[in-house]
């Protein structure tokens, strides 16, 4: 068999595995958001907070939860890094520079995982455990948390009450990320991800001599990082270093654990808003993309164009032996379609036309299918947007699930879209124009600029990944990416829940034959046109000087 | 305003009672547990999946080594030792440069581009390496013949495996170095070929690390 069939193949048994998969999580997922029961541990967890979790809140009091719990964790995050060396389990590293200590708070906090330092040289236990990882869980409940809430916004008939954050918040940890990654992580485990607490310590070596090697809790990192879709490496080569991804195998199952509840969200979805056809609607756009995507990447990764890769006789670099062209494209397409950021090979040794797929990916706003719960809202604005514009075809008021997309609901859809191209353009922009940023850049000439644009691009839409040759740990970077990574993630969900609010007050109007019928086929194609079009043409001549001169040349 | 104040702190104070809790369950009790059942039933892989040859560690089947000559005086980059398998370049991987203290190896890739001359540069002289040690007598490498796995650096830098091909082009030069007959080293490399598993997931590999102790087994019997 070649490497093209069994690149496709996996592809193939992926889509078989989220398909058997996604039904029963979503509906899981549809009774830990909808059950007004309790459990016991979550009742002492509710005690310990000192929240009621069976107030109904309306849009500004539910954001003011998200918001005061993620700056809790800013702070929080910050410090423990900045304590370090003096916190034990530290292994005696340094605490973190401060620009560099709240550029990663930002980071996992906003579930992001940018990484401006060495995972293996910088955090100890501690930090990496208590601190990382935990953002690694509640910034994916976050996500999950705003998504449903939108959910029953158009599932709601009055009264504008979108549920109880807090609620949200402890149950998609409790009843959904912990008992999945516990799972993941046994399963990373048997595969020879490594899981201990033995710290830095030598091992032999053949020729003679000994080696210094990292321990630590990799799989259990390993599983919440691709199921929370964060992408926050336990060391620096991420998910293409062997004790985080040890095989083939374990290659296609944290691929798997990516598009797991991003996938299963859009089923509870359709459960929530009564009508699971229209959660398929969209499930078949983000499909689409990603199943084009992983087309269009393996079709340019084994053309390998290129001089250096033409000259290699394939497209090897940046790669690991064990993955093979195949299972990397599969990564490299999902964690960019995704917000996971995770990589198990390097962005930036991609062929010109590779890396713009990547790139594309994340400007498309991370929606096939998209974060924990990010994705699914992503779409749903987009949804809106599609809806709107058929509206204007045929001269009627738009309207989506029942309810009407009137002007406050157009207008909060507009600004969700406008605001991270916004931050790429304008800081990547600035990075060009000021005279030491550029230094930064790795290597010459029309890719140097686009490790410029992903790196903003990256840190806009809470990506993570990065054409890593760009020197990020500078002041600059450190500050401006901070910056996009909060306002790209805080500010979208402001109007997300604004819009959520807006949509729960109304009352729903009746179908009729004049109405779009979104559970349709032609629906989800009209979807795909709209992000295609709103995407390229806010992107394309960015694209244009960077990855497509670049792969065209 | 004094009320707003107060709301906020207040406010504040719930999402820090509730990250502290959280941290509880999953900075604590989840990685402790993860730990103890990993320990329990998979303490070789939790440890790293270490490899025993002569009674003493070697590494790891995981991990990628390089298999050098020791630097002679006055040399900067070791040669490789020619009797052994040879993995793939490693230009990405890094040394420490914060708390010095550790001789910590830091994964990474070189990240070149595709159009680097600088990247074309390295390929065209691991090229060059491949050919010039791997040829002998009568048995000529040419530049076609070299798979791109042996010319490349990998993601993390510690890719322990190489393709089939780039061991089987190995194979006239260690039964030469080590006196071996070249059926001999070639059934040895068959025997630790590894295919897909499943016959269609990841890509066929030969793990450097093992074939070498099997080759050092080799030699001792023989």
């Amino acid at each position: 068999m070649g490497p093209t069939t069994a690149g496709l193949l996996q592809a193939s048994a992926l889509v078989g595995a989220l398909a058997v998969a996604h039904v029963p999580l979503g509906n899981h997922l549809a009774r830990v958001y909808s059950s007004d029961r309790h459990w016991r541990v979550e009742r002492w967890i509710y005690k310990g907070i000192g929240a009621d979790p069976d107030a109904q809140l309306r849009w500004p009091a539910y954001l003011r939860g998200v918001l005061a719990f993620s700056l809790a964790g800013v702070l929080f995050l910050y410090l423990l890094q900045r304590l370090q060396g003096v916190l034990p389990g530290s292994l005696g590293f340094d605490p973190v520079a401060p620009a560099q200590a709240f550029n990663t708070a930002a980071s996992f906090v906003t579930n992001t995982n940018w990484q401006s330092y060495s995972g293996e040289q910088t955090m100890g236990h501690v930090v990496q455990t208590a601190g990382l990882a935990v953002q690694n869980f509640v910034s994916a409940a976050v996500g999950m948390a705003v998504a449903v809430a939108l959910v029953r916004g158009f599932a709601r008939t009055r009264g504008g009450e979108l549920g109880n954050f807090w609620a949200d918040l402890v149950r998609g940890v409790t009843r959904v990320l912990v008992p999945l990654a516990v799972a993941g992580a046994l399963v990373l485990v048997a595969c020879g991800v490594v899981q201990n607490f033995s710290g830095i310590h030598e091992v032999g070596q053949f020729m003679g001599g000994s080696q210094q090697w990292n321990g630590g809790a990799v799989a259990s990192q390993e599983a919440i990082k691709e199921l929370g879709t964060n992408g926050g490496g336990y060391f620096n080569a991420n998910s293409a270093h062997p004790f985080e991804n040890p095989t083939g195998f374990t290659n296609l199952f944290e691929i798997f654990l990516i598009l797991l509840i991003p996938v299963a969200l859009t089923r509870t979805f359709g459960i929530m808003v009564g009508s699971v056809r229209q959660g398929y609607a969209i499930l078949a756009a983000m499909a689409t993309i990603w199943a084009g995507f992983v087309a269009l990447m393996m079709w340019t990764e084994f053309a390998h164009h290129g001089p250096a890769l033409q000259a290699a006789g394939g497209a090897m670099e940046g790669k690991e032996l064990r993955f093979g062209i195949g299972g990397s494209s599969i990564f490299a397409v999902t964690t960019t379609l995704t917000s996971t950021g995770a990589v198990d090979s390097f962005h930036s040794s991609y062929t010109g036309l590779g890396g713009g797929i990547t790139l594309l990916g994340m400007m498309l706003g991370e929606i096939a299918p998209g974060g924990v719960g990010s994705g699914l809202y992503g779409m749903l604005i987009m949804a809106v947007v599609a809806v709107f514009v058929a509206g204007l075809m045929v001269g009627r008021t738009p309207e989506y699930l029942g309810k009407k997309i009137g002007p406050r609901e157009i207008k909060l859809a507009a600004l969700y879209i406008l605001v991270t191209p916004a931050l790429v353009l304008v800081f990547t922009a600035l990075s060009l124009a000021l005279p030491t940023p550029p230094h930064s850049m790795l290597n010459p000439g029309a890719h140097g600029f686009s490790e410029v644009l992903y790196a903003f691009t990256s840190a806009a839409n809470n990506n993570g990944s990065a054409f890593a040759g760009l020197n990020a740990n500078t002041d600059w970077y450190n500050t401006t990416t901070g910056l996009a990574m909060l306002l790209g993630r805080f500010l979208p969900m402001v109007f997300v829940l604004a819009l959520a609010g807006s949509l729960a007050g109304q009352r729903p109007v009746p179908v009729t034959a004049g109405t779009l019928r979104t559970e349709k086929p032609m629906f989800a194609g009209l979807l795909v046109g709209a992000i295609l079009i709103i995407v390229g043409l806010t992107y394309f001549p960015a694209l244009a000087l960077g990855p497509l001169a670049e792969g065209l040349a | 305003m004094n009320n707003s104040v107060s709301n906020t702190a207040r406010l504040l104070a719930v999402g820090l009672r509730a990250l502290l809790v959280l941290t509880l369950v999953t900075g604590v009790a989840y990685p402790l547990a993860v730990t103890g059942a990993a320990q329990a039933l998979f303490p070789d892989q939790a440890g790293g999946s270490q490899v025993s040859a002569d009674g003493r560690v070697v590494g790891s089947s995981l991990i990628g080594q390089s298999y050098n000559l020791p630097l002679k005086p006055g040399q900067e980059t070791p040669e490789p030792d020619l009797k052994w398998f040879q993995g793939r370049p490693a230009n990405g991987l890094g040394e420490n440069t914060l708390n010095t203290r550790y001789r910590l190896i830091v994964s990474g890739a070189t990240n070149l581009a595709a159009d680097n001359p600088e990247l074309v540069r390295q390929v065209r002289a691991a090229q060059d390496a491949v050919i010039r040690d791997n040829s002998v007598p009568g048995g000529p490498v040419e530049r076609d013949d070299i798979p791109a796995d042996a010319v490349t650096s990998s993601g993390s830098g510690l890719d322990p495996h190489i393709s089939p091909r780039y061991a089987q082009l190995q194979v006239r030069r260690v039964a030469r170095e080590n006196g071996l007959t070249v059926a001999r080293v070639r059934e040895l490399v068959d025997r630790h070929t590894e295919g897909r598993t499943l016959g269609f997931i990841g890509e066929p590999t030969v793990n450097v690390l093992e074939l070498n102790v099997a080759l050092k087994q080799l030699l001792r019997k023989s």
